[in-house]
């Protein structure tokens, strides 16, 4: 496989053209994490609805390339129906899968581990962790961290 | 002009990236730099680094002799009435800033205008912005044509008695196009108002004479015409900057310091606060040389050629936009491909050792103006040739078979 193809594999393709949890909450049900990447106009509007320590639903809205945009699709279904710290460890796992970091793999990261291409291309790094930015931004908002 | 000939002097480009022969095409963002340029500011640092303008002994001479004979090599290059007209700034932005802190802040006040338009670079649109607030003044601009381009008659519309300062580039960063300076300062001046010309991508790539244009101020860096980063010019009429006050205090700028006030060195002393950037201004002298040796007009000839060369081609690729004016560009080509966002483009070409640049250009309002979130930005100098825009073309449309590829 070359670099390339390792970067845009299937899965980060399927979710770009067809992204899951796209949509928004309304303000009464969840609290909402507007971010952008000022350097390449990525930007993402992240809903996110936590309840009794738990993420009970994500939403996400957003402009970018097919990285920044399959990364949000992915987290946001990742992290549906887990607990504040089951969520904020997986942040923390992909973090280190973009950092070319070896992982533990007794934790599953089912599509999401597609993106650990991207270590390879340092210039789309941010692409890939905005959502998640977003994600530890509305956890931390959430005051349930 | 012979532009693989010329290409001899840039060592950076006989490299390989990912496999394939480099080909640069993100001058726009920077330029490379000839060897002569490189090997100048080695020469300053290996045999009469000194500081200047103070040391009696004979580096310091050579110091000040390369320095200040950089600054008369920029006033010859612009065709300046004197030397004293052209400051050494970091860069465009600091030149802006000196401006827009200096005089802008100074002055202005509820009522007044600055005009501009939403094409500008940041550099050239934020101090602005920022001293309109500051100051209650009213940050105006000028409307566009449906292609992006500044007519004379929207200038005309727009500048009143009350605008004060007119902030506009003299060749787009994104656009590619080039606004008639010399016209647009006419009509400022018959309203009594300055004319500050953003010339960032206007001075590598086209003959610049500022007595001509009669703008009141040209700004410029040396990193985007083949010189070093870090170091730009603000040309500005004596007349004009010697109303504009001094930003940064220090050594270097005054004349008489006393315990309760100072007085100011002349022009352009005054605005050089602190040692100044030595190397780079003796760097951008040497690059003045060397694209005068070139001639200004036969590099602004090739890269039209090649814009053309290469507009011609990228038509023909469905799904192509190529933003701003069809044709009469300058040095770059900004675009998108369907379905193809440009970062992804840019990963893709960059595998091909092709260099784009992706993103919003330092232009966030020209991109909601165009109904854009990012463009891919192909922007060529002296040192490109056809082979290198027939592989920049090769490359876009194995993109989008690549693209294809992957979504099916």
């Amino acid at each position: 496989m070359s670099s390339l193809d390792d970067l845009y594999r299937r899965v980060i393709m399927d979710h770009y053209q067809k992204p899951r949890n796209r949509g928004k909450l309304e303000e009464a049900e969840g609290l909402i994490v507007n971010l952008n990447n000022p350097t390449c106009g990525d930007s993402i509007s992240l809903s996110l609805k936590v309840e009794d320590g738990k993420v009970t639903d994500a939403k996400f809205l957003g402009e970018g390339c097919s990285i920044s945009m399959s990364s949000a699709s992915m987290m946001t279904d990742a992290v549906k129906g887990k607990s504040v710290e089951e969520a904020l460890e997986l942040a923390h796992r992909f973090s280190e899968l973009m950092q070319g970091k070896e992982i533990d793999d007794s934790i599953d990261l089912g599509d999401i581990e597609a993106l650990s291409g991207v270590a390879k291309f340092p210039a789309r790094i941010k692409c890939a962790t905005l959502a998640w930015k977003a994600l530890e931004q509305g956890i931390k908002q959430s005051g349930q961290e | 002009m012979d532009a693989k000939e010329l290409r001899k002097y840039f060592p950076i480009l006989h490299q390989e990236v990912n496999g394939h022969p480099l080909v640069y095409l993100d001058n726009g963002a920077t330029s490379q730099k000839p060897i002569q340029v490189i090997e100048a500011m080695d020469k300053y640092y290996k045999e009469y680094n000194s500081n200047v303008h103070r040391g009696v002994h004979t580096l310091g001479s050579l110091a000040t002799d390369g320095y200040e004979g950089a600054r008369e090599k920029v006033r010859a290059f612009i065709n300046a009435r004197e030397a004293a007209e052209v400051v050494f700034t970091r860069g465009t932005t600091s030149a802006v800033n000196t401006v827009a802190y200096g005089y802008a802040r100074a002055v202005l006040k509820p009522g007044d205008e600055i005009v501009t338009t939403v094409v500008e670079h940041h550099a050239n649109f934020i101090p602005w912005q920022q001293a309109a607030k500051a100051t209650g003044a009213t940050f105006k601009f000028i409307p566009l044509a449906e292609d992006g381009t500044v007519t004379l008659d929207a200038v005309r519309d727009t500048i009143t008695d009350n605008t004060k300062i007119v902030a506009i580039h003299h060749i787009s960063n994104v656009l590619g196009d080039t606004t008639p300076i010399k016209e647009i300062a006419q009509i400022a001046h018959q309203h009594g108002a300055l004319l500050f010309v953003d010339g960032a991508q206007g001075a590598p790539h086209k003959k610049i004479d500022v007595q001509d244009l009669d703008c009141d101020f040209y700004a410029f860096s040396a990193h985007k015409m083949a010189g070093p980063t870090g170091v730009g010019v603000l040309y500005g009429k004596r007349e004009v900057l010697e109303r504009v006050e001094p930003m940064e205090f220090g050594g270097e700028m005054i004349d008489f310091v006393e315990l309760y006030d100072s007085t100011w060195k002349e022009l352009p002393w005054k605005f050089e606060g602190g040692t100044p950037i030595i190397a780079g201004a003796i760097g951008l002298g040497a690059a003045i040389d060397f694209l005068e040796e070139i001639g200004m007009d036969n590099i602004e000839r090739h890269e039209k050629k090649l814009v053309a060369y290469a507009m011609e081609q990228m038509r023909e690729i469905e799904g192509m936009t190529i933003y701003g004016p069809q044709q009469d560009r300058s040095s770059l080509i900004t675009f998108n491909l369907a379905g193809v966002h440009p970062h992804d483009l840019s990963t893709v070409l960059d595998s091909y050792g092709i260099a784009v640049r992706a993103g919003h250009h330092c232009a966030q309002p020209l991109m909601r103006w165009l109904n854009v979130t990012a463009t891919a930005r192909a922007s060529f100098y002296m040192y490109n040739t056809e082979d290198e825009v027939d592989a920049f073309v090769a490359g876009l449309k194995k993109t989008k078979e690549y693209f294809g590829n992957v979504f099916s």
